[in-house]
This record gives structure tokens, sequence and C-alpha cells, in this order.
């Protein structure tokens, strides 16, 4: 039995990338908050105190309740309430699901898009490569949130407010999605140039495989690293980016709110005095994006992939 | 050289095509200037008279030739919620955005360049550190929030009561945090200057400079810590090379090495990436105006976008794409300019 092969356990607990996790403080802090922020948004209907998107639990008298703590507050309501008399905490726990749901979304269509056009640009080079990267220049040099925001308010302007409220999650990782792929196309790319030169590539070739099954057998698995930096910053920046479309009215509707909707509902009554309707849930949103993008910080000296830079 | 120039030009005429072709679909797909221009008493032959004589019944690219040449003469439609010439209205909207973007450059240009280069010289300083901690958590929050805790902050004021009142300490804490406010957080305010043409300015009152600080402010927040984390870089990097080295061998104060001989080879990134960045703030300042209801172009845009505006918006678009790729052609060729050794040809790896 001494003998037998080692785990997969065994090999992740003798890797670099445990070593240096167990010995980054900030890692480990940055990990263990987003799991609770993933955990906790993931189990949102058996959380939270109250369903916000239940109409009949929702009694306007209560309000702009303060946080408890406050003079006023309902100890029912531990972060107080919404312009409409909705439990803050629910709100924000159902709000984080949601943002989570369109940041995952968003980078797996842009890293479905981004590998594709970056593994045909490297490889196949020429005048795919030319007008590839082309498209990707000028989309980048508008800046990704410049073309989200046109994207969105063309579907707006096109499907009617309604229409857009019902179908706004799809909607939101479609154009985030599509706006951002040239982030991950330029960093596939530069890394597929770099393995297209070795001899294993060679090797394929002569062993007579098509340029399909090199491409994605092949190159890809070796270019994962990189790929799965940028993903991990990337996914921050999609929830910065929704957050933006929510709080311009392109984004979520009101009545199953976003982080970034939130944000959006609560600035409306600031002036008020009833600063906890909009700060509060823009420190959710503060904290989920902090901890994701020190991940990758550390993601990306640890694993230290030839990224594009630029 | 002349090479480069030509390809960039083409280049740039090209995105422009490119640009007035996507304007034009969502004009053509989106807006139906008949149900603007007549009522609902006409007829149905006689709306399809009007679209004959109008020209909408012709195919797609006839009609992006008309539309492309009336372009070129500056005749981009008329708002419908104006009634006046589309780029009228965005002339009239312009300057508060160019003052907005202005104030923030500054603020910017006069913070980054020396946190940047201390953070370079003193990569150990606790104060180095803290800059480039906080500029961390800076790249994390969104321009809108910034703007709005800036707004209750300094606008709304807040009163802190959390210390024990009848100490002295305590008092002076709470006193330490408790802010006035009273800072305008809402448009430009009523004292402009008329300066020439549409533009009315802020910048000579003093009520509308106290206009502009939140929102520049704002606007600068998102910007800075990018700006400090490239210049530290850049910097860090021309600190290693040899003729620095060769400066401090022969003894030259660390002053003049490091303000006269590194940064001026550290200015040249930061300003070609200084200037892409300046067309991206136009994307920010859509979020900033929304926040303090500045009437610029960000918040003319989203406006037209809720009215169904489609002049207007496809005007938008052709002016910030214009802006987008004058400034990207422009920092581009000065760059080539400035630095020989960029590949005359382009990108051809």
């Amino acid at each position: 039995m001494t003998t037998a092969t080692v785990s997969r356990w065994d090999r992740f607990r003798e890797s670099f990338f445990w070593y240096s996790f167990k010995r980054d403080k900030v890692a480990i802090a940055s990990f263990l908050v987003l799991l609770a922020m993933v955990l906790a948004a993931v189990f949102a209907p058996l959380l939270a105190p109250a369903d916000p998107y239940d109409l009949a639990q929702i009694n306007i008298m209560n309000s702009e309740l303060p946080p408890v703590g406050l003079d006023g507050a309902d100890p029912a309501f531990p972060l107080g309430t919404d312009a409409q008399g909705r439990d803050l905490l629910s709100t924000i726990l159902y709000g984080t699901r949601v943002s989570l749901m369109i940041g995952f979304g968003a980078v797996v269509l842009q890293a479905a898009l981004g590998i594709l056009f970056g593994l045909l640009a490297g490889y196949l080079g020429g005048k795919v490569d030319a007008i590839l990267m082309r498209i990707a220049d000028v989309q980048l040099s508008f800046s990704t949130l410049m073309v989200a925001i046109i994207v969105g308010a063309v579907f707006k302007a096109s499907f009617g407010n309604l229409m857009f409220g019902e179908i706004a999650i799809y909607m939101l990782i479609f154009i985030i999605g599509v706006a951002e792929w040239p982030q991950i196309a330029r960093t596939v790319r530069a890394s597929v140039l770099a393995e297209k030169k070795k001899e294993y590539v060679d090797a394929a070739k002569v062993m007579g495989f098509g340029t399909p099954r090199i491409m994605f057998r092949h190159i890809l698995p070796n270019t994962l690293s990189p790929i799965f930096v940028i993903a991990t910053v990337q996914i921050a920046n999609a929830i910065i980016s929704e957050a933006a479309l929510s709080f311009l009215g392109l984004g979520m509707p009101e009545t199953q709110p976003s982080l970034g909707s939130l944000i959006k509902s609560g600035f409306d009554y600031i002036q008020s005095g009833s600063w906890w309707i909009t700060l509060i849930p823009g420190l959710v949103l503060v904290v989920l994006v902090l901890v994701i993008n020190l991940l990758g910080d550390w993601l990306r000296d640890v694993m230290n992939p030839r990224l594009y830079k630029g | 050289m002349l090479a480069f120039l030509v390809q960039r030009i083409s280049q740039a005429l090209l995105v422009m095509f490119v640009i007035s072709i996507i304007a034009f679909a969502i004009q053509d797909g989106l807006g139906d200037p008949l149900q603007e221009m007549v009522g609902m008493s006409v007829s149905a032959e006689e709306r399809e008279a009007i679209r004959e004589e109008l020209g909408l019944n012709d195919p797609f690219l006839v009609q992006y030739l008309r539309f492309a040449g009336n372009a070129i003469q500056g005749d981009l439609g008329n708002s419908y919620f104006y009634s006046k010439p589309a780029l009228e209205v965005i002339a009239e909207h312009l300057p508060a955005t160019l003052e907005l973007v202005i104030g923030a450059s500054l603020i910017i240009i006069f913070l980054s360049v020396p946190i940047g280069v201390y953070a370079a010289i003193r990569p150990q300083a606790w104060l180095s550190k803290f800059f480039m901690g906080v500029s961390t958590v800076g790249i994390s929050i969104p321009v809108f929030l910034t703007a709005i805790v800036l707004i209750q902050l300094f606008s709304i004021g807040v009163t802190v009561n959390w210390f024990p009142a009848d100490t002295g300490w305590g008092q002076w804490l709470n006193d330490f945090f408790t802010t006035e406010g009273g800072l305008p957080s809402y448009g430009r305010g009523d004292d402009l200057v008329h300066l020439f043409g549409t533009w009315e300015s802020g910048l000579f009152t003093s009520e509308g400079l106290a206009h502009l600080v939140l929102p520049c402010v704002s606007l600068a927040s998102i910007m800075l810590p990018l700006f400090i984390r490239l210049i530290r870089a850049e910097m860090m990097e021309v600190l290693q090379s040899d003729y620095i080295r060769y400066a401090r061998a022969k003894g030259l104060s660390a002053g003049r090495i490091n303000f006269l001989h590194a940064l001026k080879n550290t200015m040249l990134p930061v300003i070609t990436v200084g200037g892409v960045q300046i067309g991206i703030m136009v994307a920010y300042t859509i979020l900033t105006e929304t926040v303090f209801q500045w009437p610029g172009l960000g918040l003319m845009f989203l406006e037209a976008i809720t009215r169904s505006d489609i002049p207007l918006i496809v005007a938008y678009l052709m002016v910030v794409g214009l802006i987008f790729v004058v400034t990207n052609t422009l920092v581009d060729l000065i760059y080539g300019l400035v630095n020989p050794t960029v590949k005359l040809t382009g990108k051809k790896a």
C-alpha cells in the first residue's frame, strides 16, 4: 500500500501553489472573504431573512429604516431597509448573487471568445491575425466600458424597458462578455506565439495531426495559466462594469437588483439622509472586487505567466 | 516616417468608416423618422409617398452614402427632443465635459507625478507602501461610488459622535471625523461666464469652481491609481538603466539624476499611455456626470437614450468616435516622432 501512486490531494499539498498560498496572509484572507461572500450569495435563499422578490413580504411602512445601532432602527432589519421597505440585508445577499452570476457568466463568455480568437490569431497568423488583432486594438482603444455602455444603450432602445428588464441578466452577460474579449484574446495570442515555436508542436505536425487538434489539444493546455490569471482579474472588472451599467439604468431593474442597481436606487435617497441604502451595498461591492483583485495579484506572482503587457 | 504617417491616417479613416456604418445601422434599425414627423391621421398611402420622397425605401447602401455625405458636411440630423441640429446640441454640452476633463487631468498630473516618482525612488518607505496600498484599493472602487462617498462627506456632511464627548481627545476625534459638507453636488451653478460660441465657462467664478471640485476629484480618482502605478513602474525601470548608473558614477547629485535624467525618459511612455487614457476618460465622464447631474455630453447621451432620441445618440457616437480616433492617432504619431525606434511599418510581428 505504501507504494501506491500519490493521490491528487497529496500532489496538490506538495505543490508550489499550495506552499506559496499558505505563506501569503493577504491571499488567505482574500480567499476566505471571497469564499464567505460566494457561499452567502449561493445560499442567499436559505440565509436571507426575507425574500426581496416577494412583493407580499414588503411593507411600505417599513421604508428607509436605519441599520441597527442608529436611532429608530428595527431589530428585524439588521442593515435597515430601502425606500420600498425591503430588508437591506436580504436584498444585498440576493444582489451579490446577481452580480456574481453576471461576473462569472461574462468571463466564461469572454474566455470562450478570447480563447477561440486568440488561438486562431496566434496559430494561423497572417491575415487572420492582422484582422482579429486590429479589431481587438480598436475595441480596446475605445475602452471596454464605453463599448458596453453603447451596446447596452442600443439594446435598451431596441427592446424597450420592460422587455430589457426581463432578460437583463443574459443581456449583461452578453454585453460585458463581448466588450471585454480582446483582453483574453491578446493574452492567449501572446502565449500561443511563444508555444508554437516549441518542439512538441513540430512533433504533432509531423505525426500528421490536424490544425484544430494541435490548437486545442496541444497548445491550449499550455496557455491555461495566463488565462487563469487574467480571467480572475476580469471577473472583478466584469462585476464593476455590471455595477456601472446598472447604475446608469442600463442594467438590472430595481425589482431584481444587483449591487449596482441597489446603489443606484439608494442614491436617490442620499440627500434625505438615508445613506445606508447606497453606501452599504457599495461597501459590499468594493470588498468583493478588492478581494478578487488581490487574489488575482497573488495568482500572477505565483504563476508568473507571460502576460501581455501594455 | 511618411509611410508610418500614411498608414496611421488611413487606419484612422478606416475606423471612422466602421464607426459611421455602425452608427448608421443603429439609426436605420431603431428610428422611424416618419413617426416623429407626421401624426396619426396620415393615411398609409400618404406615408408611403413621404417614405418614397425622403428616400427611406432606397437600398441600404444608397441611404448610407447619403448619411455619410451629410455627416462629412456636419449634418447629423435633428434631435427629436431639442428640435435643432444634433451637432448644435452637442456643441452646447461639450464645454461642460471639457472643463470636467481638464480639471480632472490637472489633478491627475499634479498628484501622480510626485507620488509615482517618490514611490520609485524610495520603494521601501512606509509612505510609498501606503500610496501603493491606497492605489490598489482605489482601482477596486467604481467611480460612481467614489462620487457618492464624496457627496456624503463634503456636500451633505457627516456628524460623528463615536467617541466620548466629555473627554478632550474624544471631542477632538469627533471633530476630526465630522465634515462640514456644503460643497455643491448638483450641476454647474448659475454663475457662468460666456467665453465664445457655445462655451459657457465655470472656470472664472468662485461658484463655478466650487461646482467643479467634487466632479473633478471623482473623475480623477479612477485614473490616479493607474498613473501612479505606471509612473512608478517606468521610473524604477529607468533607474536600473546604464546611463543612470553612469550618472551616479560621475557623482551627479541625486536630485539632478532623478528629476532631470530619469524623469525625462520616464515621462515618454507615460505621455502616450496618458493620451489614450484621456480618451477613455470620456466613458467615465458618463458615470460622473450622472451622479452630479453635470450638464455635459455624458448626461446628454443618457437622456437621449431614455428619450429614444436616435439622431442625438448617433451624433454622440460619431463625435465621441472621432475624439477617440483623433487622440489615438495623434498619440501614435507623436510617439513615432519622439521615439524613432518605434517600428515604422507598424505592428508586423
